[in-house]
């Protein structure tokens, strides 16, 4: 292909813009994984290797927030992130298996457009809701604010799976005996695991880095990580915030090779 | 068929629609027991629909499917004893070729090892017991074929649907496996409903055909009625290669029809039912029905000029001009190449018809 005239590797310029977009997205991630290993006290200046930032977030004076934080984000991720692809799963299957129903591109619009609001507008609206209802403003909202908007990120690589699956398989499981629901457990699902498994990692890794929408519907005291981040760069960056940042650079790395090995293994092939 | 010949699938007066489309318009069949039974027509013509509300996956619009005398049009696909070769043979991609062939019996509510017992047994009988723990993504065309059959065969259904199951694959590997398919029909007892828009298939292993055009049923009968004689033109230009003339009918004596093509030329053949003197219509002549020769040599001979040989392998083709008339295909066996003569582009001769060669056609 090397010798292709229209491989896209002749145009003029395409080494250089290629690592000016590649600098520009990691250089800042680069630069906050470095220095984290920093021995000084410094932002800018290296005085050596040293791995005294993570020792501080594990045991320093903030630790005891952070780690409450932590344990917030997590659980409302995890719980989120479930109850979102659950939810997700059902909408994919009565939209993508439901035939051509009235209101089918409406609905698909009604799922996918929080995507495309604002989240600025999606949390000032959450909150107007939280209060009109008259829930108070704890994890309780924080949670329904986050299954509610982790939805469509669960909810695209879930369909676009299953408009890959014919739906001959399903005929020949009703073919061969099976019912409705057997068909859907032993056939349908199976088939669809790539795809929920994806929109579950997506939908954590938004539900644990949401800070927006958390700021507005948290209540006072209650913190997830990137809220409680916020908190302590108010009062001056220090180099501790940016190892908890490494840190969670490393559980999205993590998630995102997963989402990637499982959606690689197409078993529908 | 003798008269204590049991109906395996009875369709009567089955009407299928799809809002203001008519799929299929008022069918009306019956396919006995132990037969090979072929839905033959062109794409869109209502087969595979026929087939697929026999096996449950299109609801019937009117009139009743029943299966051995029982009425199944209400019932979901997973309570009909039939099953189902699907064209893409729908093999469950993330189970072994084990767990595929035993799927249905399982759901059938036979035990886990009984059932894929008796999956290594049709394994064993499609010749791919060794490929039993394989995933279908690593077989080939032929074999995911076979998995499909065995598939649909395990349960051993009342009657095996077919749709189209081998048009995926190459030429030698379908000649192949319609012989295989004929012999499984014979081994295992089990009607088989097939659908195809090959006629040489359709030909080749059924016991009966129905022709199909435009959902409706164009002609009902075993493979040799449906070639010899065929009801109306569809048929006779859908299956096989035929000469179809323009004639009309001049005179009807003893049960012979003679008729009058264009140039003067007059052919005689047997009277049908329903196409009377005066009658506009076409006859249709099998190009290997006829032959030539220098003198004419039959009662029915045209005078001619060769306009092309073609050679085709095990035939020859010959185009004949008829003098101010029609032109005639003529074909000759290369077999036969003793007995009978090919003529030189140019050349001028007799085309001559054997007696009952000619057959008249319901437009």
């Amino acid at each position: 292909m090397s010798n292709n005239s229209f491989d896209i590797r002749a145009y003029t310029g395409f080494r250089a813009i290629t690592f000016l977009c590649l600098a520009i997205l990691y250089a800042p991630l680069v630069v906050v994984t470095i220095y984290s290993f920093n021995a000084s006290q410094s932002l800018t200046n290296w005085e050596g290797l040293s791995l005294r930032w993570y020792v501080e977030v594990f045991t320093g004076p903030e630790s005891a927030k952070f780690k409450t934080a932590a344990r917030n984000s997590f659980i409302i991720a995890i719980i989120a992130a479930t109850t979102a692809t659950i939810l997700a799963t059902l909408a994919a299957t009565a939209m993508v298996r439901g035939g051509k129903f009235r209101l089918r591109t409406l609905s698909f619009g009604l799922i996918s457009l929080p995507l495309m609001v604002p989240e600025i507008v999606l949390a000032v609206a959450t909150l107007i809701f939280f209060n009109s209802i008259g829930l108070d403003r704890g994890l309780l909202t924080i949670l329904l604010a986050h299954i509610a908007f982790c939805i469509p990120f669960a909810y695209l690589p879930i369909s676009a799976r299953m408009q890959g699956i014919e739906d001959s398989y399903e005929q020949a499981a009703l073919d061969l005996y099976a019912t409705k629901r057997q068909a859907f457990t032993k056939i349908l699902l199976p088939l669809m695991m790539p795809g929920i498994i994806s929109g579950f990692l997506l939908a954590f890794i938004v539900s644990l880095d949401d800070f927006i929408i958390t700021n507005f519907v948290k209540g006072a005291g209650v913190e997830t990580l990137p809220t409680a981040i916020f908190g302590s760069v108010k009062q001056g960056i220090k180099p501790n915030i940016m190892a908890i940042s490494t840190l969670l650079l490393l559980v999205s790395i993590v998630m995102v090779t997963i989402s990637y090995l499982v959606s690689k293994k197409d078993n529908t092939k | 068929m003798s008269g204590d010949t049991k109906i395996a699938i009875d369709v009567r007066e089955a009407v299928k629609r799809y809002g203001d489309f008519t799929a299929l318009k008022t069918i009306s069949l019956s396919i006995m027991d132990n037969e090979f039974f072929t839905l033959l027509g062109p794409s869109g013509c209502g087969k595979t629909t026929l087939l697929r509300m026999i096996a449950g996956f299109e609801d019937v619009t009117e009139g009743a499917i029943y299966l051995y005398g029982d009425e199944i049009a209400g019932l979901p696909p997973n309570k009909r004893p039939v099953n189902t070769v699907f064209q893409n043979y729908a093999l469950f991609p993330h189970m072994t070729v084990l767990e595929n062939v035993a799927f249905g019996m399982e759901m059938r509510g036979r035990s886990k090892s009984d059932a894929r017992k008796r999956a290594g047994e049709m394994l064993d009988l499609v010749q791919l017991q060794q490929f039993a723990a394989r995933k279908p993504s690593q077989l080939s065309g032929g074999q995911q074929q076979r998995v499909a059959l065995a598939r649909a065969l395990a349960p051993e259904p009342k009657v095996l649907l077919l749709d189209e199951p081998l048009s995926a694959l190459d030429l030698k590997l379908r000649k192949a496996m319609q012989l295989e398919l004929k012999h499984l029909q014979r081994e295992t007892g089990i009607t088989f409903i097939f659908v195809t828009h090959d006629q040489e298939e359709a030909l080749t292993m059924s016991d009966r055909i129905a022709v199909m055009s435009a959902g409706e049923l164009q002609q009902l009968g075993s493979p040799t009625d449906i070639y010899e004689r065929p009801h109306n033109m569809f048929v006779a230009d859908f299956i096989g290669e035929t000469n179809l003339l323009e004639v009309s009918v001049d005179a009807i004596k003893e049960g012979r029809a003679t008729c009058h093509l264009g140039g003067g030329h007059e052919l005689t053949c047997n009277a049908v039912d329903g196409i009377g003197i005066g009658s506009k219509v076409h006859m249709s002549i099998r190009p290997e029905r006829l032959y030539m020769s220098d003198s004419p040599a039959e009662a029915e001979s045209l005078k001619g000029r060769v306009k092309e040989n073609i050679f085709v392998g095990t035939d020859i083709t010959t185009i004949v001009d008829l003098a101010d008339g029609p032109d005639f295909t003529v074909r000759t066996s290369n077999s036969d190449r003793g007995n009978k003569r090919i003529f030189e582009p140019g050349a001028e001769m007799f085309v001559n018809m054997e007696r009952g060669a000619g057959r008249l056609l319901v437009d």
